[in-house]
């Protein structure tokens, strides 16, 4: 490991605190990130870590505590500013220009009035990249190179202004085995050069292999620090396993601050038949989605199974591809022994396939139209509401107005636009539009994404009452707790297949805790 | 992150009542600004706005012979319309109707003569129609294809294929469709007595009626039927669409086919109903003129009649308007580029309201 580890204190926080209406995402958070030395935080969805990033790059501003850099206190009050203080970071989406080359990328930030200078700007980006050990084509337009390749200009730009810290958010999500290796080499040689780099992960082998610090968070607070002395003599399991807990076990706390805690626990249904049997499948995604990479899943009938994961492991293309609105290609899916993936969303809905998706308004309903329109946007062209193509809007506007009053919908009127009501209102209106009679099995993506606490419990409450009205339910969420609060099994996700499903039970967290890190190869 | 704010639902019963008012305002209101600021343009040329004006309403409105070319002038005008409601409303913004227009014109204006002297009317004319659906819809095939599998942009593609359309309508005039008999290139002349009958002792022919009812059927059509509905939803947000299951490729084409398919009964009912025949680089144009009106009546078809009724009163009584009063003929289009104008102010002046409202 690297002499040079454990130097002064490039950046040095004190208590940074950082509210948002109704969390606070940093509670008091204290580190010191050392020159030379690669310093992995850790933490699950929600534990805080994005948060400061944003606080270290310059995208928001901390509502208490201090930033020291170089034993300076300093106030980071723009992306600009944290460049200049030597504080580069590379998100965890790819932010540059693609139909821009690498150069013309790297140029970008230079001041209006001044003059573009490639010849110097080539020379800066050829030593970066000599040092960096990199090979990166600079006059290729950036959307041609490979997503490793894409970060690696990334890394250059972030040290472009002579990087002090390096902060890498999520680096290997995008990444392939071969991309990894290359990304940690180059965090080697960032190491020997006496630069702090920062690591976000979830991915525990890589936060060992690569890091001489490891800080845990979680809600917000700092649980636990791994040193480098530490590390060096965790040659066995014991210390990840230590840090597996920090991340994921719940303590009393827990129970206070998940909503609806007091609904029954969920029945068991260890020998039911599976409803759904899912083979092998793949999708083919856009570029920056992660598609199924030959997923298995079984789902019993009558069971609410749970799909945890980290965001972007996909968990929406295993949502869309059961709905029926993302075709496979290739695998199989089967609901009750008939084979479907040949089916699309309306002959699944038939057939008792119902998908709630997490985006309300951008892809759940047609914002601008009315209410009455999005409670049957699923049923254009059927009875009762259309007879041989025509419209009946007498009979559309009176079932909006039993729905409302049955679902208690808070809308003034049947023909006031969707969008116009509130999220938990609106999501009354999607699940009465799903639960209809023949719905066999509800699939549910993050159903409670930027609900208020109220519409958050009501939205957990009506999920587990339809798994005890016998429905068959998929919650996809990335809310541990609520998975935990609602399933009898969690299937977790990790880059396009299912690592693996755990029975909800005592220490199920840490079970999938493993799953979501790689700490366990399924 | 962090729950995002909810928003309060809106009160709708008195807010319903206001909207009303204002659609009704922000229809009406750019028109009789256009008026106004264009009476401050005459004014400052010299000319009598007030005369102008009641030129304009004399020839093209008030006596007979203008009323009835104001008519005939709109029969084409509201079909390219009723096309485009479709498309616009599906939100394809087909902008090729154009050369649909043409291609279907100048493929009628070379069917005509010889179904005619071989057909009845009522099976020639029919055929005819047919003829121009079909050629419209199959130059907006390209532009519906690229859309529905790659996603290309459809505005590019429509433009493009339109200028492709009227340079190769001008071609076909010119070599096979052209008439040997005559010196300058142009279609065989259909026969006066060949062509769309009259209204009773009128000069309009009966396809304004048709137009006209086109235009009521496309409004009907997008509002109360599962089709229209279904292309409004892809119109709204195509992910929305694959959501509830409906097949946006299908849709895509079949907006186009019909869009243009309209445009090309367009050229069919000009060329049936007036002309008679295409002279090469006859190109009216009429697509570019329409587009603004669609989009000041909101994609309504019965706003659409009106405002297109009353742009052909306002270019047949401008014509006869400008050679009485000396004023440029091109002061028509002075008017509409007005129009636009205000209705770019009244949207972004509707826009604040709405936002503090």
């Amino acid at each position: 490991m690297g002499a040079a580890a454990g130097g002064e204190a490039a950046v040095a926080l004190h208590g940074i605190v950082k509210r948002f209406p109704g969390v606070v995402a940093n509670d008091g958070i204290s580190l010191a990130f050392r020159a030379g030395e690669v310093h992995a935080l850790l933490g699950e969805n929600g534990a805080g870590k994005s948060t400061l990033v944003g606080i270290l790059s310059g995208m928001l501003r901390p509502d208490g505590g201090r930033i020291e850099v170089g034993g300076r206190q300093v106030r980071i009050a723009s992306p600009a500013a944290a460049l200049r203080l030597g504080i580069g970071t590379v998100h965890q989406h790819v932010l540059l220009v693609e139909s821009l080359t690498a150069i013309e990328n790297l140029m970008l930030g230079a001041p209006w009035w001044r003059r573009c200078d490639r010849k110097a700007a080539l020379a800066r980006f050829n030593r970066l990249a000599a040092l960096l050990s990199v090979a990166v084509a600079p006059d290729v337009p950036v959307g041609r190179l490979s997503p490793g390749e894409r970060q690696q200009v990334e890394i250059v730009r972030a040290l472009w202004h002579g990087g002090r810290v390096l902060i890498l958010d999520e680096p290997t999500s995008m990444l392939t085995p071969k991309g990894v290796e290359d990304l940690a080499a180059v965090v080697r040689r960032l190491r020997q050069r006496g630069v702090a780099v920062v690591f976000i992960t979830h991915k525990l082998k890589e936060a060992r292999a690569l890091a001489d610090r490891i800080s845990v968070l979680r809600r917000g607070r700092m649980v636990g620090a791994l040193g480098p002395e530490e590390l060096r003599a965790a040659t066995g399991k014991d210390a990840m396993e230590a840090v597996v807990a920090m991340m994921f076990e719940r303590g009393e706390e827990a129970g206070e601050r998940a909503p609806g805690a007091a609904l029954p626990p969920p029945r068991r249904h260890d020998t039911a038949p599976p409803l759904l049997v899912m083979r092998a499948a793949t999708t083919t995604g856009e570029r920056g989605e992660c598609p199924l990479a030959g997923a298995d899943l079984d789902i019993r009938e009558g069971e609410i199974l749970g799909i945890a994961g980290v965001d972007g492991n996909g968990q929406k293309h295993l949502a869309e591809a059961l709905a029926g609105q993302r075709p496979l290609a290739s695998g199989t899916i089967a609901l009750a022994g008939r084979a479907i993936q040949a089916l699309g969303v309306g002959r699944r809905r038939r057939l008792g396939i119902r998908y709630v998706s997490d985006e309300r308004l951008g892809e759940a309903t047609a914002p601008h139209h009315a209410l009455a329109v999005n409670l049957v946007l699923k049923e254009i062209g059927q009875a009762p509401f259309w007879r041989c193509g025509l419209t009946s809007w007498r009979r559309i506007h009176a079932h909006a107005r039993r729905t409302i009053a049955e679902a208690n919908i808070d809308a003034a009127s049947e023909r006031l636009a969707i969008a116009n009501l509130s999220g938990g209102n609106i999501q009354k209106a999607l699940l009465a539009r799903e639960w209809t009679p023949g719905a066999r099995l509800l699939i549910f993506n993050k159903p409670t994404h930027g609900l208020d606490l109220h519409s958050t419990h009501r939205a957990r409450a009506w999920i587990a009452a339809a798994g005890k009205a016998g429905a068959t339910v998929v919650v996809v969420s990335n809310e541990l707790d609520e998975l935990l609060q609602l399933c009898q099994r969690i299937a977790v996700m990790e880059r396009g297949k299912v690592a693996g499903v755990v029975e909800n039970g005592a220490g199920a967290e840490t079970g999938i805790g493993r799953l979501m890190t790689g700490m366990e190869a399924p | 992150m962090a729950a995002g704010p909810a928003t309060p639902a809106q009160g709708g019963g008195r807010a319903g009542g206001r909207a009303a008012l204002w659609g009704a305002l922000a229809v009406a209101l750019p028109p009789l600004l256009a008026l106004a600021a264009g009476a401050v343009l005459l004014a400052a040329l010299g000319k009598d706005p007030l005369a102008y004006y009641g030129y304009v309403l004399k020839r093209g409105l008030l006596s007979p012979t203008g009323f009835e070319a104001s008519l005939t002038r709109a029969a084409p005008l509201l079909l390219i319309a009723a096309g485009l409601i479709v498309a616009f409303r599906a939100g394809l913004w087909n902008l090729g109707v154009d050369g649909q227009f043409l291609l279907a014109a100048v493929c009628v204006a070379a069917a005509a003569p010889p179904l005619a002297a071989a057909w009845p009317a009522f099976v020639a004319i029919p055929a005819c129609f047919a003829i121009a659906v079909a050629v419209a819809a199959l130059w907006s095939l390209v532009p519906a294809f690229l859309k529905a599998r790659h996603g290309i942009n459809e505005i590019v593609s429509t433009l493009m294929t339109s200028f492709l359309g009227i340079g190769l309508a001008n071609v076909l005039v010119k070599l096979p469709f052209n008439d040997p008999a005559t010196t300058v290139p142009q279609t065989a002349t259909l026969p006066v007595e060949e062509r769309l009958a009259r209204l009773g002792d009128s000069t309009v022919h009966w396809g304004v009626v048709l137009a006209a009812v086109a235009v009521v059927a496309v409004h009907l059509a997008m509002t109360r039927t599962a089709f229209g509905l279904k292309l409004q939803i892809v119109g709204a947000n195509p992910r929305t669409a694959i959501h509830a299951g409906l097949d946006v490729g299908w849709l895509t084409f079949a907006a186009f086919a019909a869009s243009a398919g309209l445009a090309g009964l367009a050229g069919a009912v000009d060329v049936l109903g007036v002309h008679g025949t295409i002279r090469a680089d006859w190109n009216p144009a009429y697509g570019i003129l329409v587009i603004p009106l669609v989009f000041l009546a909101r994609f309504n078809g019965f706003a659409a009649l009106a405002f297109v009724f009353l742009f052909a009163v306002l270019v047949i009584g401008g014509e006869s308007a400008a050679r009485r009063l000396d004023v440029p003929s091109f002061f028509v289009l002075v008017l509409v580029a007005l129009l636009m104008l205000f209705f770019a102010v009244t949207e972004f002046l509707g826009h604040i309201l709405g936002r503090r409202g």
